[in-house]
């Protein structure tokens, strides 16, 4: 029988606490003993050997940054280079007065409030020998101002180093970003011995999420230094082992094609490469100058480009969301297909106004009046709502937002960028997350022509349109396309496989929907045949135009000006080519276009156009349009594509 | 009403200046310890006196909490233990938040300061300890060493996560210590200590790589010549050639032409050796025991299990610093970031430990009555 002791005894508690506390005393005692054992082993045992090495201490080490690799375009264009600069160092523990000392300096060499404030800052960290940089950049001007005055300022030097620099500024901005000074936030974060001797670290862009590759490791070299500490001679140098180069799947020329037809005006392209998730073209536009950043931007400047309406700094094609609109019908329609809901000859008829049944509201056609009774391919053609309002309906909400999760909307595509949004794809969880309403069968609906909840980013987008393009095998997007060793090896690729199989079930299906995205270019009633006229490839496309509101007044049915309906409306166009045998997929946005294919379809050829003039003018495996000419009319007469094999009508 | 609570606060700093509760022998021997830390710092931070007199400032601030704190009576401290074991932990899952994405940060931005919460775990965790144990039946079984267990393990775990090694290691020995002193049996001790010693290396598995570095540094220093390696390297020599009886106060060569690394705080242990020898280390290690036994022989003569094990486990704290510290310095022990207390330049630490101490003085101005 166990009895409980369940009363406290004080005066034995205290007695065993007497008993371990001298214990405790006692260890402890002990182990410092151990502890002055050992300094009894350094200081009395060996300590003839340690002041030899103290008055031989003449050595010490200093870390060589590495060189910063080098960022190319996947044709070998200089994205971001290192060149030689100099800069103004002061050492601080040989100057008396910093005050003065600045203050006649800055009359010298001008010295900005941005400067001086950094170099506080950073004086306030460093040690009193160390080498502090007060002026980056300097001109060749000051320096030579500065060489005639260099005797009054003891303590004060001009120290060549590297910086980098962006040559094509402005276009790459939102893809390579850029490096900014090390502050005391990264210094916490940052291996300190690896980044010893460095001052810059990748801030964003491909700069941040490669900055592992691209940094490299310090070199270090053993100085003898005199009895002050000055240092006499260089005794060994090990090198650094500098940054790995970085190949980028961009083309710059596609970049620029694409900046170009934007004129300015705000909005974003992405391009990828279907058959293995390279992206070749990333814009977003307005962009800024990243080689402002990379010395401290002046304060100035800064306000100058977050103040601006237009948000230049803001990378809209990884973190804009829009709603995609009709861009998305093609993909609802392989989903309709897929999952058996549709057969291709299933037809809905157009009235112009589609009502749920039981229901007094109206959900419109783009046609007043309808375009009467149409099939898939003739819905993707002409964009019917009322196809894909019935299509949604009958699907659901639930397994039409399985089958786009499948495309990647809803969450972040896993490029190699950091920062992208994830968007949303209507979903009863998702609405259950962020409302506190039940899911609506109306909401159903519009979800059906791409407007209510959703949301994609122009990346999302083009990410989905590849993965269609590329029937159906997804990829991640990826930039960095091969590594490279050092100046004149061969660049090695980054092995970049497919995330899983084929989602297509049914090549068929593809088929089906591939007819309707041709017949958007080339198809008697398509919207988007302005955008295909002349390209010598076959074309696939699909417009898009989201509204930014709903429509309360009549005003929109009256009132069809470009300039009034820019002010509602966001223009999308995907596409890809050639649709026999897909190699690029764009996705472009233009934030206030008037409709989809007259305002984004032109910058979406634009990319084509300069992707089909960097392939020499003629794609393998694939076959030639008949001369333009007769391409448009030929086509536009017989309402007939060329039947892919496969394809049922 | 205001005019109330104004006397009443009155009263209370008028008492903390007039009848101080300070045990004499303990006061005397951190003044003696921060006088030597004053000096030291002198020669280390090449006779910068701005060092010297923020160290000064620091001193003062510390002294201030510690009169403050020994006015408060271990009674309405153990009242409070919860909340305040409660609020520092709170501190610390609002810093893990804060720092999500940004690699690691240890501290709140106050605006006119810096605070890590990390420190105050230093006091609430043994203070939780003590609090839980003190109505139980001691010594502890199984159950309630689990529940300390636990109790030490949420602010130890969220330390190391930071990461801050150093600190995760004092705040789970403080926790560790007051369970010792409650008179856990030694069996039991010795099964827990083999059962750590057997997670050695599943350990091991979890460390971040910079730190699994630092161990391996300690094995072959000449391995990193530009990180850890070359710091223990410099502090041995450092410690090596100040012989017997050191090279004298200011003339430590190590720290003067900088061959020694952070000299001022994590290192100035080293710098001391080099200046005042072995004669200087003995007698500093003799001044820290005698500080250390003084602590428990106040938690000795405490009146009730809580302040008895929160005294205890404060002294005994105090010692691991002492042997981390010099471990570290002579090369004995990884480079970890556990300064020298009341010697270390910087750091919240000298408030913190001094806040401990007021802590031990109260606990010494309400010991029990001998009849």
């Amino acid at each position: 029988m166990k009895i409980r002791r369940s009363i406290k005894d004080p005066r034995g508690e205290s007695m065993l606490f007497r008993r371990r506390a001298l214990t405790g005393f006692a260890l402890i005692v002990l182990i410092l003993g151990l502890l002055l054992s050992r300094f009894v082993f350094l200081q009395v045992v060996h300590h003839d050997e340690f002041v030899t090495r103290s008055q031989a201490n003449r050595v010490k080490p200093r870390a060589i940054p590495p060189a910063r690799g080098l960022v190319y375009d996947r044709n070998g264009v200089l994205l971001a280079d290192n060149v030689p600069a100099f800069r103004l160092e002061v050492v601080p523990e040989q100057v008396k007065d910093m005050d003065a000392l600045l203050d006649s300096l800055g009359q010298v060499v001008p010295l900005g409030e941005d400067d001086l404030e950094a170099f506080r800052k950073q004086l306030r960290q460093s040690r009193r020998f160390e080498n502090v940089p007060l002026k980056l950049r300097l001109t060749e001007d000051e320096i030579a101002r500065f060489a005639v005055n260099r005797w009054r300022f003891p303590g004060v030097d001009v120290v060549p180093y590297l910086t980098r620099r962006y040559p094509l500024g402005e276009m790459f901005a939102h893809v390579v970003g850029y490096v900014g000074r090390i502050d005391a936030d990264d210094q916490e974060r940052l291996d300190p011995v690896r980044y010893k001797g460095t001052s810059h670290v990748g801030r964003t862009g491909i700069e941040r999420s490669y900055e592992n590759l691209l940094h490299g490791s310090p070199g270090y070299e053993l100085l003898e230094v005199n009895a002050d500490g000055r240092t006499q001679r260089v005794l060994e140098t090990h090198a650094p082992t500098p940054g790995k180069n970085l190949y980028l799947s961009i083309d710059a020329r596609l970049q620029k094609a694409a900046e170009d037809a934007f004129a300015g005006r705000p909005g974003a392209a992405v391009a990828i490469d279907p058959r293995n998730g390279q992206v070749l073209a990333l814009v977003s536009v307005p962009t800024f100058n990243p080689n402002l950043f990379v010395n401290g931007i002046s304060q100035t400047d800064y306000s100058a480009l977050t103040g601006d309406p237009d948000k230049p700094l803001y990378n809209r094609a990884l973190r804009g969301v829009y709603p995609p609109g009709s861009t998305v019908k093609p993909l609802i329609g392989l989903a309709g297909l897929e999952s058996g809901m549709r057969k291709p000859t299933d037809t809905v008829l157009s009235t112009g106004v589609f009502h749920i049944p039981g229901q007094t509201r109206g959900y419109r056609d783009d046609q007043r009046g309808g375009v009467g009774t149409v099939n898939l391919v003739r819905a993707i053609e002409m964009s019917v709502n009322t196809y894909f309002y019935k299509l949604a309906l009958d699907m659901g909400i639930d397994r039409l937002s399985s089958y786009m999760g499948e495309f990647g909307f809803g969450k972040p595509t896993g490029i190699d960028l950091i920062g992208e949004s994830s968007g949303v794809l209507p979903s009863r969880e998702w609405k259950a997350a962020n409302y506190k309403e039940p899911w609506y069968p109306g909401e159903t609906v519009i979800a059906g022509i791409g407007q209510g909840f959703w949301a994609v980013t122009p990346l999302q987008l083009a990410h989905a349109i590849a993965t269609f393009a590329g029937h159906g095998v997804p990829y991640e997007p990826r930039l960095a396309m091969a590594t490279q060793g050092g100046a004149g090896t061969m660049p090695e690729p980054l092995p970049h496989p497919p995330s899983g199989p084929t989602l297509i079930r049914d090549p068929v299906n593809w088929e089906v929907v591939n007819r309707g995205m041709e017949q958007v270019i080339y198809g008697p009633r398509g919207t988007g045949r302005k955008v295909g006229a002349g390209f010598p490839y076959l074309m696939a496309g699909k417009s898009g135009t989201a509204e930014r509101f709903s429509r309360t007044t009549d005003a929109y049915e009256t009132n069809r000006s470009a300039a009034y309906l820019a002010t509602r409306h966001r223009a999308w166009f995907v596409a890809y080519a050639p649709a026999d045998n897909p190699q690029i997929a764009v996705a472009v946005i233009l934030e206030s276009g008037s409709w989809g294919a007259e305002a984004a379809g032109p910058i979406a050829r634009a990319i084509l156009d300069a992707w089909l003039a960097g392939q020499g003018g003629s794609i393998e495996g694939s076959e030639r349009l008949p001369e333009p000419a007769v391409v448009s009319g030929g086509r536009a007469a017989g309402g007939q594509a060329p039947a892919p094999v496969g394809a049922t009508p | 009403m205001i005019e109330a609570l104004y006397a009443r606060v009155h009263r209370f700093v008028r008492r903390i200046l007039t009848r101080p509760r300070i045990d004499l022998p303990l006061a005397f021997g951190l003044f003696l310890l921060g006088a030597t830390g004053l000096v030291t710092l002198y020669s280390a931070g090449d006779a910068d006196l701005s060092l010297v007199g923020g160290q000064a400032g620091r001193f003062m601030l510390g002294a201030a909490l510690l009169l403050l704190v020994s006015r408060i009576s271990p009674s309405v401290l153990r009242n409070w233990t919860p909340w305040l074991y409660a609020g520092s932990v709170a501190l610390l899952v609002v810093v893990a938040i804060l720092g999500e994405g940004r690699g690691s940060i240890r501290w709140l931005d106050l605006g006119f300061m810096r605070f890590q919460p990390s420190e105050l775990l230093k006091l609430t965790t043994p203070m939780m300890v003590a609090w839980y144990l003190h109505p139980r039946q001691l010594p502890p079984g199984w159950k309630d060493i689990a529940m300390a267990g636990v109790l030490i393990a949420i602010p130890a775990g969220l330390i190391a996560e930071q990461p801050d090694l150093g600190t995760a290691v004092l705040v789970t020995a403080a926790g560790a210590f007051a369970l010792f002193l409650s008179g856990m049996a030694w069996w039991r001790i010795g099964l827990l200590v083999g059962a750590v010693a057997g997670m050695i290396p599943v350990g091991w598995h979890f460390l971040h790589q910079y730190q699994r570095d630092r161990v391996l540094t300690l094995l072959n220093p000449e391995s990193d010549p530009l990180g850890n390696g070359w710091h223990i390297i410099q502090s041995q020599i450092a410690v090596g050639s100040g012989g017997l009886f050191g090279k004298g106060w200011q003339h430590s060569t190590q720290s003067r032409l900088d061959f020694l690394p952070e000299h001022t705080t994590d290192f100035i242990f080293a710098v001391f050796s080099e200046e005042f020898g072995l004669v200087g280390v003995i007698a500093l290690l003799v001044l820290y025991a005698f500080i250390i036994g003084r602590c428990l022989w106040i938690a000795m003569e405490a009146r009730d299990t809580y302040s008895r094990l929160l005294a205890g486990a404060i002294g005994m704290s105090f010692f691991v610093y002492v042997f981390v510290n010099g471990g570290m310095v002579a090369g004995m022990l990884p480079v970890v970031g556990v300064p020298l207390p009341l010697i270390s330049y910087g750091g919240t630490s000298a408030v913190s430990l001094l806040t401990g101490f007021g802590v031990l003085m109260s606990i010494h101005a309400n010991r029990k009555m001998h009849i």
